[in-house]
């Protein structure tokens, strides 16, 4: 079972949560940037539900769950890699000896 | 032994094995008449059914039964280690595919024929209205959920959690049948029913059942190969 | 494999740098008149559908050549494809409500197309379940769930638009004005060079792990 350790694991959820998170910090930062094209007085005399925060939390979950994901492959690339580095230095050594 | 020959062959052995222990028929048959039992009580309001519920309710009975049935048949083959012993037979992939559901679509054909009655008696739908059609719709609908849930279940046997899978993989899949399956039923149930509604799902069903049979015959054969 | 792994740096930064440049191409484009600014949610979610179902033929078609050549490659690229139409599934899927609940004034309509991408996802989701608890050998069986998950695209859809359908028609893109086709073929371009990008990478992460087993099946030995 270990081979299939993706999208699942709970160390792997637990690192995207954190990547998350840490992510979180730069884009709130970047909320004024975010809202500096939309135009708030004329939006609220004209609509009832308020649109803005809805397209914000929109890009945003896109932006924080693209990243996040590509985060996780690259931990795990980095993982899996050093794991086949070392058994294949171990197979070398191995080979050296017999 | 031609080709057909073989698949009833295969077909026979399991409804022979059924009909000395009658374990699926009772349970499955049971389970459908608690699911539909439990259904009615959100679908019933003041004493009478909400509309198009008991096509529904006759849809999920027959697709929670028959992942019953098809689990319970092919554990048995596992237990007894019998598929093994039918796949080194000689005998082509196809025909092992084939007899395997025609023993499951007997099974659950037979289900529907106590079910139909029963929603029939308990939700006033008037499943005597355009009886041709019900029951072509019925056996479209089943014929392609028994034919996509034999490959799965055929395929996890050799699998971990296959309980579990099953239902997680054929469910979504078979999702097209259910709307069909249900969608006409309901035009045949309905108030003012519209048979010519009820025709093209069924035309539908048709062709979706010829499209998961040949996947299914196709996909059989390197799948069970190993 | 050496060039491949090339690729991936030059559509990563190309996609980095059309998804920063995006924001400011939606700034520019008009106010769409019946809904206003929640339309901009379409910059991106209607991208994500269009990788999301490219994805799924491209995990169906890899299934297809597993079942037939058996080759690792291919059993690779079906489950990298599928990891992705799960996640751009979850883009549309957490997006379209975002834009629904302005437009339609519910989170969720049983819609065509919101219906056929809920039940496509959720294949792709069982696909996932099964190569993560079905143990070995379930490579076989993901292709076989792969192969049914990509023929049920159009019957789904097909059956789901019969049944009810209130979602905005195909051709809206097809008739959109200039200043909003330019925001939207450049984003369409941003989540197609990303997801040639990603799965590129998930597919070297799949290999590597392969290599990675292999390995250590030859230090058992």
């Amino acid at each position: 079972m270990k081979q299939h350790r993706f999208l699942f694991s709970g160390r792997i959820w637990g690192s995207v949560v954190l990547g998350l998170l840490a992510l979180a910090a730069p884009l709130v930062a970047q909320q004024p940037a975010l809202d500096g094209f939309v135009p708030m007085d004329q939006l609220a005399q004209r609509e009832v539900l308020p649109a803005t925060p809805l397209v914000f939390y929109a890009y945003s979950f896109v932006w924080l769950a693209l990243i996040g994901y590509v985060f996780t492959i690259w931990r795990r690339l980095a993982r899996v890699e050093q794991d086949l580095a070392a058994v294949q230095r171990r197979l070398k050594e191995g080979a050296g000896e017999r | 032994m031609g080709f057909l020959g073989t698949v009833w062959t295969i077909a026979r052995k399991d409804l022979v094995v059924e009909a000395r222990s009658r374990e699926l028929a009772y349970t499955t048959l049971f389970f459908a008449v608690s699911v539909v039992l439990v259904f009615s009580f959100s679908f019933v309001v003041d004493g009478a059914p909400l509309t198009d519920a008991a096509a529904g309710i006759l849809w999920v009975g027959i697709a929670f039964s028959g992942t019953l049935a098809l689990g319970r048949t092919f554990e048995r083959e596992r237990q007894a280690d019998t598929l093994k012993a039918l796949l080194l037979s000689p005998v082509e992939r196809p025909a092992i595919y084939l007899g395997k559901l025609v023993g499951v679509l007997l099974l659950m054909l037979g289900v529907e024929l106590f079910v139909v009655p029963i929603i029939g008696l308990l939700f006033q739908a008037p499943v005597t209205r355009a009886p041709w059609l019900l029951a072509g719709l019925l056996a479209a609908g089943t014929v392609g959920f028994a034919a996509v849930g034999t490959l799965f279940a055929a395929m996890l046997m050799r699998a971990h959690s296959r309980d579990v899978l099953l239902p997680v993989l054929l469910y979504p899949i078979t999702v097209p049948l259910v709307i069909a399956g249900v969608r006409g039923t309901a035009s045949i149930f309905a108030v003012e029913p519209n048979l010519a509604v009820a025709q093209a799902w069924l035309s539908m069903l048709v062709f979706f059942d010829a499209v998961f049979l040949t996947l299914a015959l196709w996909v059989f054969g390197p799948v069970m190969n190993e | 494999m050496q060039s491949r792994s090339n690729l991936v740096p030059v559509f990563l930064s190309l996609a980095a740098v059309m998804f920063a440049v995006s924001p400011f191409l939606i700034d520019a484009a008009p106010y769409e008149a019946t809904m206003g600014l929640v339309q901009r949610i379409f910059y991106y979610h209607v991208p994500s559908a269009m990788v999301m179902f490219a994805s799924a033929f491209v995990c169906g078609i890899a299934s297809v050549v597993y079942l037939v050549k058996r080759s690792s490659t291919a059993d690779a690229v079906a489950l990298a494809a599928a990891e992705l139409v799960v996640v751009f599934g979850l883009i549309v899927l957490v997006t379209g409500p975002l834009w629904g609940i302005k437009a339609w004034g519910v989170w969720w309509q049983w819609d065509a197309r919101l219906t056929s991408s809920l039940v496509l996802w959720l294949i792709f989701v069982s696909y996932l379940l099964l190569r993560r608890f079905a143990g070995a050998g379930s490579e076989m069986l993901a292709a076989a769930v792969g192969v049914f998950g990509m023929a049920n695209v159009p019957f789904v859809y097909w059956s789901v638009n019969v049944w009810r359908t209130i979602h905005p028609t195909t051709n809206v893109v097809k008739s959109l004005p200039p200043e909003m086709g330019l925001p939207f073929y450049w984003c369409a371009g941003a989540f197609a060079c990303l997801y040639v990008g990603v799965l590129l990478t998930r597919l070297r992460l799949e290999e590597s792990r392969m290599a990675l087993e292999a390995a250590y099946a030859e230090v058992e030995d």
